[in-house]
């Protein structure tokens, strides 16, 4: 069981992370800004996530911790 | 009373440096300063220092700011065209409060100019040395002696007042051989605190740093190091007075032009005129109410200068206009001889000829 | 069980870098190092100018703000103050280390300068606003190349990790890119190989970052990412252009 967790207001929504994610669980969250202003990243299906933290690999930001 | 050697001006700050405490010299080969160098690159590896001949004067200038970051004493040395290029590293030594001495043995100039000694960076030294608001101490030696006495004053000035202090010496003052007493130092502690050391896991990072982007920030800083500025103006002045007490007519000079005038000066005295000296040997801070006094007993002044003209304004500025100044001056690498300057003293307004 | 998280050199402060700009990748790479060798408590960074000036303030250990191209210099100086207990690092661009600073890169290579050097290629000056790099490709368009990069008028790109490994003096040359994950694990195995390099005494160390800027190429962040792949890459290959201990051990 992997848990990734968003620092959201540290997040620009560049999508880096969206592209990285091998099981396609991440999208930008278009309903949504956070305190920048910008459409923050978040996980559609947490329990698919498999902690691989290709996400955090990805992320410029550090805006994304990953627990296995 | 300690042994005197003889020695080149070059060679008198190299081992004052030394005896100072500076372990790390970074320069460029450059015409008349470069025995400053070769001395170094003796010495350093016999005592567990580091000469190091930089790639150019802009390289050179900048391992001096970071070795300068760590806290420790550090210098550079070079001749007029090379100070130009140190000039940017100047002022971000100058823009992250910095402590650092840097040696100008000047030559004539502009541009590649000659080899010969000169005075024609008097307003590059002493007016700011590159972009942004701010000063360096500048020192003026007249003797191989001073080169010595001069470097060590320089950096405990430099350290505590974290700021660059500049030896402004001339290819003479570098090339001549004196006797000289290498100056016994006495161990002072600076706070350096701000200094990049590692943190050791122990406190917060230190940043040396010139950036400031908030321009209210950027204003307090200059403010801050100004009322510095203030405090050195205020303390640190250093003149000699020759034959001043009962002058008529002050003479101005500093280096090399200074021991001439000295000459004149006693020639004059033969000749019933009263001439006497006040020689700046901080440039700045310029002496100015020694020049401020005089001016209230003597009646005319000039400056002698290798240059076309430069202290003279300072002078101007330091006694308010009050009383007519001359220049007595020779440019290009030529020194005006005692006899020449003599006939300037003859012909001060107010003076024997007029 | 954490299995990634900031590392502890990297400030827990937001970068002021655009979205999808890939410096806060390498940011943290480099901090990653610097915990895993736990050297945090030596270690002296110099930062740049350009996008990266402000990396004084994301840096955990001490940090040194250098002139325009001058951070080889400050390096030097900062490593000859105490060349057992210092370790230094630089973190520059590409009009910093390979225009206005060639000289001094140059010759702390040929010194072979026991320092280690962060070099961020993304082909463009980004701070002022995305004008014509030392490193950008030829045709690319650029706000002082409008009409694209016209290697006939202003020249070639500049390829650092070729020209430097004609040298003498470095220990170690190697170009990455951190445009996917396979490629960021790459870096970090550079990285880290650049500073153990310094801790060994092994001399000067460059490590050479293919990094996108999304913002002054005009492309999304992650049209950017296929931009180093598709356009950088070819020209600049990634790899191993020098590593003399290696090519020692191999005789």
């Amino acid at each position: 069981m992997a848990k990734i967790t968003f620092q959201v207001d540290r997040c620009k929504g560049c999508g880096l992370c969206v592209g990285a994610c091998p099981k396609k669980l991440i999208r930008i969250a278009r309903d949504r800004i956070n305190q920048k202003g910008h459409h923050p990243a978040e996980i559609t299906n947490p329990e698919a996530c498999v902690g691989c933290a290709f996400c955090a690999t990805m992320c410029p930001d550090c805006v994304i911790t990953v627990e296995r | 009373m300690a042994d005197k050697v003889l020695m080149k001006g070059n060679e008198a700050i190299a081992e004052a440096a030394i005896m100072a405490g500076c372990r790390h010299y970074f320069g460029y080969p450059i015409t008349p300063q470069t025995e400053v160098a070769a001395y170094m690159a003796k010495r350093m590896p016999k005592i567990g220092g580091v000469f190091l001949q930089a790639e150019s004067e802009i390289a050179a200038i900048n391992m001096v700011y970071g070795v300068s970051s760590t806290g420790h004493r550090v210098m550079t040395s070079s001749s007029s065209p090379g100070i130009s290029l140190k000039s940017e590293g100047l002022s971000y030594l100058a823009g992250a409060d910095l402590p650092a001495l840097v040696v100008n043995v000047q030559r004539g100039g502009p541009g590649l100019g000659g080899i010969q000694p000169s005075q024609s960076d008097y307003f590059q030294a002493t007016k700011g040395g590159g972009h942004g608001d701010f000063r360096m101490i500048v020192l003026a030696p007249a003797s191989v002696q001073e080169m010595a006495d001069l470097t060590v004053k320089g950096f405990d000035l430099a350290d505590e007042y974290r700021m660059t202090a500049m030896i402004l010496a001339d290819g003479t003052m570098g090339q001549m051989m004196e006797p000289v007493e290498i100056p016994k130092i006495e161990k002072k502690e600076f706070d350096k605190s701000w200094a990049v050391t590692g943190t050791g896991m122990g406190r917060k990072h230190n940043i040396v740093n010139s950036l400031s982007l908030a321009p209210a920030e950027l204003e307090r800083q200059n403010f801050e190091r100004f009322q510095r500025y203030g405090r050195i103006q205020e303390k640190e002045a250093m003149w000699e007075e020759y034959r001043m007490e009962d002058a008529e007519y002050c003479l101005v000079a500093f280096g090399i032009a200074a021991r001439v005038t000295k000459a004149a000066i006693d020639e004059a005295r033969k000749k019933g005129i009263r001439a006497g000296m006040i020689r700046p040997i901080t440039l700045w801070p310029f002496p100015e109410k020694a020049l401020a006094a005089a001016a209230e007993k003597c009646v005319s002044f000039a400056t002698v200068e290798l240059n076309m003209g430069q202290m003279i304004d300072d002078v101007r500025l330091a006694i308010s206009c009050k009383r007519p100044v001359k220049l007595i001056h020779r440019a290009g690498g030529i020194i005006p001889s005692p006899e020449e300057v003599l006939r300037g003293i003859e012909n001060m307004e107010g003076g024997a000829e007029k | 069980m954490m299995v990634f998280e900031r590392p502890h050199a990297l400030l827990d402060v937001p970068l002021h870098y655009c979205p999808g700009c890939t410096h806060g990748i390498v940011h943290r790479l480099v901090a990653e190092v610097i915990d895993e060798l736990g050297i945090e408590g030596r270690t002296i960074g110099v930062a740049p100018v350009g996008c990266a000036v402000m990396a004084y303030d994301y840096f955990a250990c001490d940090m040194v703000e250098a002139a325009h191209g001058r951070a080889p210099a400050v390096a030097t100086g900062l490593k000859r103050a105490d060349p057992e207990h210092n370790v230094v690092f630089t973190y520059q661009g590409d009009g910093d280390l390979a225009s206005i600073g060639t000289a001094e890169t140059v010759h702390a290579a040929a010194r072979n300068e026991n320092i280690t050097i962060i070099f961020i290629n993304n082909a463009i000056y980004g701070m002022t606003g995305g004008q014509m790099a030392p490193t950008s490709l030829p045709g690319q368009v650029t706000q002082t190349s409008p009409y694209g990069r016209d290697v006939k008028a202003c020249g070639y790109p500049v390829k650092i990790c070729e020209m430097l490994s004609t040298l003498d003096g470095p220990e170690y040359l190697e170009r990455v890119a951190v445009n996917n994950v396979k490629n960021v694990k790459a870096a970090k195995k550079a990285i880290k190989k650049a500073f153990e390099n310094q801790l060994a005494g092994k001399g000067f160390s460059l490590v050479e970052v293919l990094s996108a800027c999304p913002t002054n190429w005009g492309m999304t962040p992650e049209k950017a990412l296929e931009w180093v792949q598709d356009k950088m890459i070819p020209y600049y290959p990634l790899g191993v252009y020098k590593d003399r201990s290696a090519k020692e051990e191999a005789k």
